[in-house]
């Protein structure tokens, strides 16, 4: 995966746990948090998620990594650099 | 036959968690030991009518949408989208304490308003304290066991604006006599005065049809008529149950809704009795007594209109939540109006009906000799109307069909000891048990409520569960 598809690998994550958000105008530089409205249940699905569908595991100590959609891709750039895209709503 | 987790009973906790642990591919079967789900909050046929139990209400999300709320992380964690539930506002409540009656909506103002008029000296505390409880983290409740009241009284500085401050939520989930847990109080009373109530559309079988919807999306089997007779235990580890027919089913983690005192009844006298103490047992149940109406009960002549969507009396001068000392009590309860609620798009669908609830004693139902029962019964139906009566207008000129069940039936069709409707009062929050392998979830992990019953379900799977694989 390209760091755009991480990405849109994350926000149709998000899409899934919170439907209900507006996904569309996100600046990957500004924490999820701020911008939409994540509690610490529905970040933890975000990380399970992740192991579901790409078999990564991000151990607590990292949650900080992926606080941002930028952070995201930088942390998750390597693990999943020989994974396909496939979207959460496929699967 | 072997599985990830297996839950007993397919109520709100167990359909829960029975989706968490499936969705994330785990293998799941929920065991229900009656022929429908839903435990205390269901349904049933009589006469080609199908009534309701349990649900009242759900937390309204109409106004500001459903982020946020317990009711909202609840269907994210199941990934249960807002939009399928359709939430029916109700339009204003009452509660009635002596002479004093104080209506309030789901818009909050309603409910400063009337109560700082009805106490103005202690009005700046009362909305501090309502501030208070609106603002705290509801993830970490300092002292979640201590008593409200005493919480609350000490912040009032008025035992009986106390009354009126814990009435609703007192009703609306405690076990414990005359108290409610504080991180109860805190969740009950934020969704009763500050978020509101709502009905979804239908009742509550639209509700579990999502959930069973869901489980079977998800993966998750559901059983009926697979009651379990014995949880199966090899060197303090549960590694699965024993059907009533013999059959049995082996798996990694066992959940259990059936309540503290039920699911150690499981374990077997040699290993659950020591588990089992006296004040465990619960003190909080009811009688209901539903009337089909001809007219919707705003309609029937008398006193004052029935207008309000749920009622919540104590007709004495002080609230007494508890075990009365006869079979029921005659002043204390909650009337529930489904037909003041919004009316659904499509216009009512079903008959008016009313239902009147009464706080009822635990045993002395239970031990009721038989040729007495029925009579019973009937009295305490009638002792509820009467009071309905002489507060609104006597519905029973007006009634096509009434049915009534007491704690033997709750019993019966739950299993849940001595009809309890909200468990034993001592709470596990942490849904661990002395035997791994075995977690509770439902009204004995202590979160209150139907959307409460789900969170407990989703959070017991999230910590001992899913995380396991983590660890």
């Amino acid at each position: 995966m390209t760091r755009d598809e991480i990405a849109i690998a994350i926000k149709d994550i998000i899409s899934q746990i919170a439907p209900d958000e507006d996904l569309g105008n996100l600046d990957p530089k500004v924490r999820l948090r701020d911008q939409i409205e994540l509690d610490s249940m529905d970040f933890l699905d975000i990380v399970m998620e992740l192991r579901k569908l790409y078999g990564v595991q991000v151990p607590e100590a990292d949650y900080k990594e992926l606080a941002t959609l930028e952070g995201c891709a930088n942390y998750l750039e390597a693990h999943l650099a020989d994974k396909e895209l496939h979207c959460a709503s496929n699967a | 036959m072997r599985y990830d987790t297996l839950v007993i009973g397919a109520g709100f906790s167990g359909l829960a968690a029975g989706i968490r642990a499936a969705m994330f591919g785990r293998r799941v079967l929920v065991l229900e030991r009656h022929y429908l789900w839903g435990g205390l909050n269901s349904f049933y046929k009589r006469k080609g009518r199908l009534f309701d139990t349990g649900l009242h209400a759900l937390t309204n999300c109409g106004l500001r949408g459903a982020k946020g709320t317990p009711l909202g992380r609840l269907l994210r964690q199941l990934r249960i989208h807002p939009d399928q539930l359709q939430l029916l506002p109700q339009g204003y409540s009452e509660l009635r304490l002596a002479d004093l009656c104080l209506r309030f909506s789901n818009d909050p103002e309603l409910w400063l308003e009337n109560v700082t008029r009805a106490f103005r000296k202690q009005a700046d505390r009362f909305l501090e304290l309502h501030r208070t409880v609106g603002s705290l983290d509801i993830d970490r409740i300092e002292d979640p066991a201590a008593s409200a009241r005493a919480k609350v009284e000490a912040q009032l500085g008025d035992p009986e604006l106390a009354d009126v401050v814990l009435m609703a939520p007192t009703f609306y989930g405690s076990a414990r006599e005359g108290d409610i847990d504080w991180d109860q109080f805190v969740m009950l009373y934020r969704a009763i005065f500050h978020d509101g109530l709502a009905q979804p559309e239908g009742g509550v079988r639209p509700l579990l049809q999502l959930f069973l919807n869901r489980l079977a999306e998800c993966g998750g089997e559901l059983r009926r008529k697979a009651g379990v007779e014995r949880l199966l235990v090899r060197d303090g580890r549960v590694y699965g149950v024993r059907l009533e027919d013999g059959e049995e089913i082996e798996a990694e983690h066992v959940l259990s809704s059936a309540g503290w005192v039920e699911t150690m009844g499981l374990l077997g006298p040699e290993l659950g009795a020591a588990h089992l103490r006296p004040e465990d047992r619960a003190t909080m149940t009811i009688l209901e007594t539903i009337s089909v109406l001809d007219r919707p009960p705003k309609d029937i002549p008398g006193p004052n209109p029935l207008a309000a969507a749920t009622v919540f009396f104590a007709d004495e001068q002080r609230f007494a939540y508890g075990a009365p000392k006869d079979l029921c009590s005659a002043t204390h309860g909650v009337l529930s109006v489904p037909s003041n609620f919004a009316a659904p798009a499509s216009g009512p669908t079903a008959e008016p009906t009313l239902r009147a609830t009464l706080m009822a004693h635990p045993e002395a139902w239970h031990t009721l000799p038989p040729e007495r029962y029925g009579d019973e019964k009937q009295r305490w139906s009638e002792r509820a109307l009467d009071l309905v009566a002489r507060l609104y207008g006597d519905p029973r000129p007006y009634e096509v069909y009434r049915d009534v069940f007491t704690p033997r039936t709750i019993t019966k069709y739950t299993g849940h000891d001595r009809g309890a409707i909200y468990g034993s009062p001592t709470k596990h929050r942490g849904g661990a048990t002395p035997f791994a392998g075995l977690y509770l979830i439902g009204a004995d992990q202590g979160m209150a409520g139907i959307v409460g019953a789900g969170l407990s379900g989703a959070t017991i799977v999230n910590l001992h569960v899913l995380n396991s694989e983590v660890a």
